[in-house]
């Protein structure tokens, strides 16, 4: 975090209740057998990355980083989405 | 800015405007973003290719003891925010409290994960293996084959790397717990406990990727 800044302290066991709850959830549906496999997998995926978004924000303190460290740090997004897109291109 | 935090080099520098301690760590960490998104790239590729080699959610893997580690996980990342929080404050004590409590999960958490490994190499799932007859919890030794060598060696590569970085970084909280012992930090020289967290938050923050691909897809 920055140094020197204030700012009302972070909810951490709160994060960490939600991080719980997201994961007895995910379990839970991922047993789900009516559900179509693109769409369990598209559920999965976004409460992943939900929780994932949450360590990055308050645990790793993201949210109060100057606004330079998030750009440095959005640096791999589009390299990962390339990576993606020729992992798909060479499978369909 | 305190002459302290200037003399403990957490003095913002010009630029990036955070320290650099804490930039090197940043970079190191997106490097590690680009190593994991290569391994997770390679396995949706494998799987989507021979979907025949890999098997169902739950059919070989134990779901409800990687869940567990998870939630361990999870609970070694609030420990270790709890103790940056504490030497915020100038607590010494809560930062060996927590920063002790870190290590324990993080143990734990390898120690689960070995124990699981040893659990599937001896149900026949081991890296390279041919074909799966024998392996699968509740399933017969001579029932059909589950899966191809890709299964294994994606698995295994996959949360091994990632249990190594949690076995590196249980090391680095050792040496962090030590310094904190020695009195090394203060709420003005936190740089250490604050960059160890990163590396810690990240690990987790990986595994709560891995499981959902690797376990639950």
């Amino acid at each position: 975090m920055s140094t020197g800044e204030t700012h009302k302290p972070p909810p951490y066991m709160l994060v960490w209740v939600g991080l719980f709850v997201l994961t007895i959830m995910e379990v839970f549906y991922a047993t789900l057998s009516s559900i179509p496999k693109i769409w369990l997998a598209i559920g999965l995926m976004a409460m992943a990355f939900l929780k994932a978004y949450w360590v990055a924000i308050y645990y790793m303190h993201l949210k109060w980083e100057p606004k330079r460290l998030w750009l440095l740090v959005s640096v791999p997004i589009p390299l990962i989405m390339i990576l993606i897109f020729v992992v798909l291109n060479e499978i369909f | 800015m305190t002459t302290q935090a200037m003399t403990a080099g957490r003095a913002p520098m010009p630029g990036m405007k955070v320290y650099n301690l804490k930039l090197g760590m940043w970079i190191f960490l997106l490097s590690e973003v680009m190593f994991f998104t290569g391994l997770i790239g390679s396995y949706v590729i494998l799987r989507f290719a021979h979907p025949e080699q890999f098997a169902e959610p739950g059919q070989v893997l134990n779901i409800n003891l990687t869940a567990f580690n998870t939630f361990l996980l999870i609970c070694s990342s609030v420990t270790m925010v709890k103790a940056y929080a504490a030497i915020q404050q100038g607590d010494q004590q809560g930062l060996k409290n927590w920063l002790l409590a870190t290590i324990v999960i993080g143990a734990s958490f390898v120690g689960v994960q070995v124990y699981e490994y040893i659990a599937l190499a001896g149900e026949g799932f081991v890296p390279m293996a041919e074909a799966y007859h024998a392996v699968g919890r509740h399933m017969p030794h001579d029932g059909p084959a589950i899966g191809g060598q890709l299964y294994g060696s994606t698995f295994y590569t996959m949360t091994g790397f990632h249990g190594t970085h949690v076995s590196i970084g249980v090391l680095c909280l050792c040496f962090t717990y030590w310094r904190a012992a020695k009195g090394a930090y203060t709420a003005d020289s936190l740089g250490g406990v604050e960059i160890m967290g990163l590396y810690w938050h990240f690990v987790d923050l990986v595994w709560i990727i891995l499981f959902t691909i690797v376990y639950l897809i």
